[in-house]
């Protein structure tokens, strides 16, 4: 095994393309998970330290008002830093693991392990985040999360490219992140759900987590409520369009039984967390306007 | 592959290090600094945690090579020298939060950090904080107690 440790960006895409087979570490919350209990056969040849990389450890607002989050930004500066323009990705990485994983553990080690239950999924898709691949030989690709994972535990990167960013515009209204779990701390998400209301556009962005093979939007959800929802009038949410969007929600996830729930129990969890998360979101989109009147 | 690092404000130099393997192997089995303890090696437990600069962590989820021009500051590197304790540690001792032990390091030096940006924890903030460390032994009451009572013994000494 080899470990290579670019202290650039440049020199982390050519490492990457000269060695494919090299593994990207960067919180090692996973990989050295793997490590530390994979087989030697299953070792991989090569450890890519992204560490030393800058450019990933910081942020920077794009000059129309997107926020680009390097890929090494741990979840602790998530919270802190950003937690007032990103409010979902920043409930989300409360949610994660303990403190010393959240020291650690990184939004794009998340997406790089795609794992279904991963917990930034959820709201970088409810958000309409942006995946800022990149690799020496044909530059940076951009891959809305909606079409970043592709199996799992798969993602579309292919084995030259990095991940450098993720590109997500401040929060334009209210956004929740709900999680089901045994206790508060260290859950692997039994299932989850992110809800981004955009007010301006009158559109509402959602993301389950760990209920299908993939992170994915209830989008009949979203276009139901986009046309449901009284947003010039900020009236109160009528109980049948919770209800009917809890639905959709329900029915757009593909869940499993496997040891943390079974199936049924996703489907009705991911109703309420619907249900849940939308009263609150909306509840905030009221309270909203009698601040501005 | 070799790595240099600073353990408890020593240079270091390691030799074989393998690629894979974790800070936490290279302190207790290079170093000889068996403080930091192993039990889970996947991040669950908390037994592990140091600071690598100045920032708790479970050893056993960073890569030694990881560690290479970087500072690590053990269970170890917390007592002022001269066999006195941090006065976590002596908290710890005179709370009752010590049974089997094996926790222990990792709970005081997660611990450390909290007092150390948090001067005086809630309750809440307490149990946060410690919320990545496990242990078989106390149930937990004791050392929520030593945190508090090493909270008041630095509020009262700064
Ligand atoms: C105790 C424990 C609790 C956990 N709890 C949670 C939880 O509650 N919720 C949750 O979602 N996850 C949880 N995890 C999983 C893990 O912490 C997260 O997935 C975290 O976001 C991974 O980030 P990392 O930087 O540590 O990734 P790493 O382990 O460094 O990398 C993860 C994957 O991404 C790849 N990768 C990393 N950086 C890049 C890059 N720049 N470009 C391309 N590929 C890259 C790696 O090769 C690897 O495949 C937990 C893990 C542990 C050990
Ligand atoms: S040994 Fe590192 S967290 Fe358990
Ligand atoms: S004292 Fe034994 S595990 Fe905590």
């Amino acid at each position: 095994m080899d470990f290579l440790r670019p202290l650039t960006w440049q020199d982390a895409l050519a490492a990457k393309a000269a060695r494919p087979g090299a593994v990207p570490i960067q919180g090692g919350t996973d990989v050295m998970v793997e490590i530390n209990f994979g087989s030697a056969a299953r070792r991989p040849e090569a450890l890519l330290d992204l560490n030393p990389v800058r450019e990933l450890a910081g942020h920077e607002e794009l000059p129309d008002g997107t926020l680009r989050v390097g890929a090494g930004v741990p979840y602790v500066r998530l919270i802190a830093e950003l937690g007032d323009r990103l409010p979902g990705l920043a409930q989300a990485s409360r949610t994660v693991g303990s403190p010393q994983i959240r020291n650690r553990g990184t939004a794009g080690g998340n997406l790089g392990a795609a794992s279904p239950a991963g917990d930034c999924h959820p709201p970088l898709l409810a958000c309409g985040a942006v995946v800022e691949a990149e690799s020496a030989a044909r530059g940076t690709r951009l891959i809305p999360a909606a079409d970043f994972y592709t199996g799992v535990k798969r993602n579309a990167l292919e084995p030259d490219e990095l991940i450098r960013a993720i590109r997500i515009a401040p929060a334009s209204g209210p956004q929740y992140f709900a999680k089901i779990g045994t206790r508060n701390a260290m859950v692997i998400a039994v299932c989850s759900f992110a809800i981004a209301l955009h007010p301006r556009e009158r559109r509402v962005g959602t993301g389950i987590g760990s209920a299908a093979p993939t992170p994915l939007r209830a989008t009949a959800a979203e276009e139901y409520l986009s046309t449901e929802l009284d947003w010039e009038g900020r009236g109160p949410l009528p109980d049948a369009v919770a209800r009917r969007f809890g639905e959709f929600v329900r029915e757009a996830a593909a869940p499993i039984d496997d040891v943390r729930g079974t199936a049924g129990y996703r489907r009705h969890a991911l109703a309420v967390l619907a249900r849940r998360t939308l009263t609150w979101a909306w509840n905030d989109h009221r309270a909203a306007r009698k601040e501005v009147s | 592959m070799r790595v240099n690092l600073t353990v408890n404000g020593v240079e270091q130099t390691v030799d074989d290090v393998w690629e894979g393997e974790s800070l936490l192997y290279a302190l207790r089995e290079r170093l000889g600094l068996p403080g930091s303890k192993n039990a889970c090696e996947q991040g669950e437990c908390g037994s592990c945690t140091v600071y690598l600069d100045g920032v708790p962590v479970c050893a056993c989820l960073v890569a030694a090579g990881q560690a290479e021009g970087r500072e690590v500051r053990t269970v170890e590197g917390l007592a002022p020298g001269g066999g006195g304790l941090d006065p976590v540690q002596e908290a710890f001792v005179e709370a009752g939060a010590v049974q089997c032990g094996f926790c222990t390091p990792g709970l005081v030096v997660q611990s450390h950090d909290l007092i150390e940006r948090v001067p005086d924890p809630s309750d809440a903030e307490i149990r946060e904080a410690l919320a990545g460390n496990l242990c078989r032994c106390t149930g937990y009451e004791k050392i929520l107690d030593a945190v508090r009572l090493a909270a008041r013994r630095k509020a009262s000494t700064t």
